[in-house]
């Protein structure tokens, strides 16, 4: 297994599904002759020139109905958002025209699409470049929703997106493109709707997905030295949400705190929980925990923005808490 | 009696030029846009067609059997039926929620659309869609949209699917003047002519969004000036007269296959009716008199006209036609009628497709 970067994880899955269909093809904003404002599309333009790989205008409800007619006729676009922040301008597109061409048609117009981008909060971006987007289009039915953590799971859930013959939103986090990790040599594909658990521990579960992950595990480290074992639930896929695997760990640890990226309400901690509480009512015992960002915009002061964010620190006390610990 | 036999002039291809026929012929320039007289009486069903179908939505609007939003087409019959001649079966149409003519016109059957129209699992949508959701993949018909102006990128992305394929099909899109105001609007017409898309783009200027007029709308109602701004061919046309809309529509074919240009078409034309069902035809918004004075210019008796001035249609033959027309419109109210509703386990289907590559 190599050790690769989660940005060339995703570069690796683009390029093995633009060889391998060449119905696919990879559009945005300084995709093609910039080689992708992350550089997740470095050198494609070179080596599938541009009717394959297209720099667009910043023209976001533009290039995103682009993508959706181009899905209904046959081709399989992968659209690119610079960031999921500015795709608010393109959401009707995704929401009103991709989730819900194959419904509103009979079954006759599928979607074979992605769009996908960076996602979540990154340093001192402040209130409108670092937001996580994942409830917004986890509630919709008719799209996947997918949030890779690692380098290998980025990989292989871009292939399965790519391969899926639904909209499938695709959340990168920003923050995690220098982020390297073990990625399976040859084929590697993830199943969307599949979680994973990263590490396995008897006193509490820890249910998270996307950047959070890696705050999870290094949680899991810090408690392990306190004799506190915790499962890390990494959910990968927010659409569909892999309930048993949520329900199988609380069932064994009795209790759970959910961590995510994004605000309180209505955020995929609210769901989870709501699982939860129908699933594994008689396991709990102790009230589940949320830890998330706080109720308000990012701000841009360093001291600012790590007191709105989720971190281990907050993790733990949520954990401890729910362990009646502290 | 089979309604599908009964198909649209956008099925045939027997509309070529042919030198020596009469008055009611499209201007000697244009070859492609010369009718016959057989063309032009294709041209006179499909327009009763869908007026006489479309009488009936409004019956059935009336008694129940049609619900939600429902927007009738009835003025703008000439260019459906016009736009849809011009063009070959595996061309592309995309069209807003005033979708039931166009349909028609593009040889959809009528018995799919009023059961989608009744909300029958016989539906072209099996009743999942509706009024403003008439999809037809047989037709190449991508939908009926309901959010103004959103569908337009969408018709530059199957623009740009024909590219990549090299295909030599056009795009045909459909929208009302009110969506020149939306932001979806200048991006995709942005990126037609920027990437030099396949597309036809149609301005049905019926002069109202609703109950706004364009000159409440549009600071320059000239809307054809929006193809300047893009680098766009344009052209602004008499939308009542079917022969106009040919042989304008015949230029913008040819742009789009040969030299794959986009086009904006303004079609000049006047909605009969209210905005929806909902809406008296004439009231706070505009006069009866106004009204009135456009409808002395419906699409389907200036044809009639044109073609009884030229002795090739008796009052006879016109009865006969109407006849049909009316007589397949029974034939799809009956059918969706009959039709079972959408039994409850599809409420669950078709919300994800299988993936099987
Ligand atoms: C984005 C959006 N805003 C508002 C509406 C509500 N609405 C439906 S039709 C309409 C008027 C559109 O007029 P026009 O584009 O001229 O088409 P016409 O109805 O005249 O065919 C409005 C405001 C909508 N469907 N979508
Ligand atoms: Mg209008």
């Amino acid at each position: 297994m190599a050790v690769v970067t989660y940005r060339d994880a995703l570069t690796q899955a683009l390029r093995e599904e633009l060889q391998r269909d060449d119905r696919v093809f990879l559009m945005g904003e300084e995709v093609a002759q910039y080689n992708g404002a992350y550089k997740v599309s470095k050198g494609l333009l070179d080596e599938f020139g541009p009717m394959r790989i297209v720099d667009t205008p910043i023209t976001e409800l533009g290039f995103a109905g682009v993508g959706v007619g181009a899905a209904m006729v046959g081709l399989r676009p992968i659209v690119e958002f610079m960031t999921w922040n500015f795709a608010l301008l393109a959401i009707d597109e995704v929401v009103n025209a991709a989730a819900k061409m194959l419904y509103m048609s009979g079954g006759q117009y599928k979607m074979p699409m992605v769009f996908r981008g960076p996602n979540g909060s990154a340093l001192q971006l402040s209130a409108q470049h670092s937001q996580a987007w994942e409830s917004w289009y986890a509630h919709i039915p008719g799209l996947k929703v997918c949030t890779p953590g690692t380098p290998a799971d980025a990989k292989g859930l871009l292939k399965s997106a790519i391969r899926d013959d639904n909209p499938v939103v695709f959340l990168e986090g920003e923050m995690l493109y220098n982020t390297k990790g073990e990625v399976p040599d040859g084929e590697h594909i993830v199943p969307i709707g599949v979680a994973e658990l990263k590490r396995e521990g008897d006193h509490c579960s820890v249910i998270t997905h996307g950047k959070m992950v890696l705050v999870a595990m290094k949680v899991a480290d810090d408690l392990a030295k306190e004799g506190i074992n915790i499962d890390v639930v990494d959910l990968r896929t927010v659409r569909p949400i892999d309930v048993e695997a949520i329900a199988r760990s609380v069932q064994k640890t009795n209790r759970a705190v959910v961590l995510e990226e994004g605000w309180e309400i209505c955020g995929m901690g609210s769901q989870v929980v709501d699982f939860i509480q129908r699933e594994c009512f008689d396991d709990l015992d102790a009230p589940v925990l949320r830890v998330h960002q706080e109720d308000v915009p990012m701000p841009y002061a360093k001291n600012l923005e790590r007191a709105a964010k989720p971190d281990a620190g907050k993790a733990i006390a949520a954990i401890k808490k729910v362990m009646y610990l502290d | 009696m089979s309604t599908d036999a009964k198909r649209a002039p956008a099925q045939k291809r027997s509309d070529k030029g042919s030198p020596g026929n009469n008055g009611a012929d499209a201007s000697p320039q244009n070859d492609l846009a010369a009718t016959t007289p057989e063309v032009r009486r294709e041209l006179l069903r499909s327009m009763l067609l869908q007026r006489r179908f479309e009488e009936r939505c409004a019956e059935a609007y009336a008694l129940g059997k049609i619900g939600g939003f429902c927007h009738l087409y009835i003025g703008q019959e000439a260019i459906s039926t016009g736009v849809m001649s011009m063009i070959r079966p595996d061309d592309y149409v995309i069209t807003a929620y005033r979708d039931h003519g166009q349909a028609l016109a593009r040889g959809v059957s009528p018995r799919a659309v009023m059961a989608e129209l009744f909300g029958r699992d016989t539906g072209s949508s099996g009743g999942k869609g509706g009024s403003m959701h008439i999809f037809d993949a047989k037709t190449n018909f991508l939908g009926g949209h309901g959010i103004v102006g959103g569908h337009v990128p969408v018709a530059a992305g199957v623009g740009f699917a024909i590219k990549y394929r090299r295909g030599n099909q056009v795009c045909v899109c459909f929208f009302g003047e009110a969506a020149v105001n939306i932001g979806a609007f200048h991006e995709a017409l942005n990126l037609a002519s920027l990437w030099e898309l396949p597309v036809v783009f149609i301005i049905e200027n019926n002069r109202y969004g609703m109950g706004t007029a364009i000159s409440r709308s549009t600071a320059n109602e000239d809307v054809l000036v929006r193809a300047k701004g893009y680098r766009m061919e344009g052209e602004s046309v008499d939308g009542q007269d079917v022969f106009a809309v040919r042989e304008c529509m015949a230029r913008a074919v040819e742009r789009a296959r040969k030299e794959k240009r986009p086009t904006l078409i303004e079609m000049k034309t006047y909605r009969f009716m209210g905005h929806s069902m909902s809406d008296a035809a004439s009231g706070t918004y505009r006069t009866k008199d106004e009204l009135e004075e456009n409808m002395k210019r419906d699409p389907i008796l200036l044809l009639h006209n044109r073609m009884f001035e030229a002795g090739e249609l008796t009052e006879g033959e016109m009865h006969k036609i109407d006849d049909e027309a009316k007589a397949i419109a029974q034939d799809a109210w009956d059918f969706a009628d009959a039709s079972p509703e959408p039994p409850l386990e599809k409420l669950y289907t078709d919300v994800y497709a299988d993936t099987s590559s």
